[in-house]
């Protein structure tokens, strides 16, 4: 699945670490979803959701 | 460090901690069961029987702080850790099997241990670990 997470996470202004912390995953975490390595939860999903202030479709793009 | 982050580490740092003091403990426990009756005291001594329960009741205590660590990992974790224990149980269950059917066959020469079948478990469980951890960074 395709996302914006480390566009989105460079507008806030935040580090790969201070996302992890704000989420409450590892680094190593947001770091994997960034690189598309790895789908969230919906739970860590939704914290972005509300992070971003943006719905979760336009976080996290399907491919199809 | 923030303190939120700082207590996660440090709550990581406890439960790791108590994760390698029972294994030791467990690894000394089960030395002591295997060699006490051999070395120490007569093989037919209630010391015995002791040592195997409290080898036990360790190794129940080690598995009790192995689910907490494991409750501790965030999810990208736990599918690192899940994806290596399958590959482990898979592996354990075949070659386990194959294992026996040579000895019970008389293919090999010697008997099968039971620690061989750990160390095989161990070392799969350690590379899945490691080409996981790989794949995901």
């Amino acid at each position: 699945m395709n996302n914006r997470v480390k566009e989105l996470r460079k507008e806030k202004g935040y580090t790969q670490e201070d996302l992890a912390e704000i989420i409450g995953v590892s680094r190593q975490t947001v770091n994997a979803i960034e690189k598309q390595k790895f789908d969230p939860s919906l739970n860590t999903a939704f914290k972005m959701a509300k992070l971003f202030e943006l719905p979760i479709e336009s976080i996290f793009l399907s491919e199809d | 460090m923030s303190n939120k982050l700082y207590k996660m580490k440090e709550e990581r740092k406890k439960r790791m901690t108590q994760l390698a003091i029972w294994t030791w403990t467990w690894v000394a426990t089960l030395a002591l069961a295997t060699f006490g009756p051999e070395f120490i005291w007569a093989a037919d001594s209630p010391l015995t029987i002791v040592s195997i329960v409290l080898n036990f009741l360790n190794g129940a205590l080690m598995i009790w702080a192995n689910r907490n660590l494991y409750n501790h990992y965030d999810e990208l974790e736990r599918k690192i850790h899940l994806e290596s224990m399958a590959l482990t149980l898979g592996v354990a269950v075949i070659v386990g099997l194959t294992y026996s059917l040579l000895d019970q066959k008389n293919i090999i020469q010697s008997d099968a241990e039971i620690g061989v079948l750990v160390g095989i478990i161990g070392i799969t469980y350690g590379v899945a670990m490691g080409i996981n951890t790989k794949r995901y960074s």
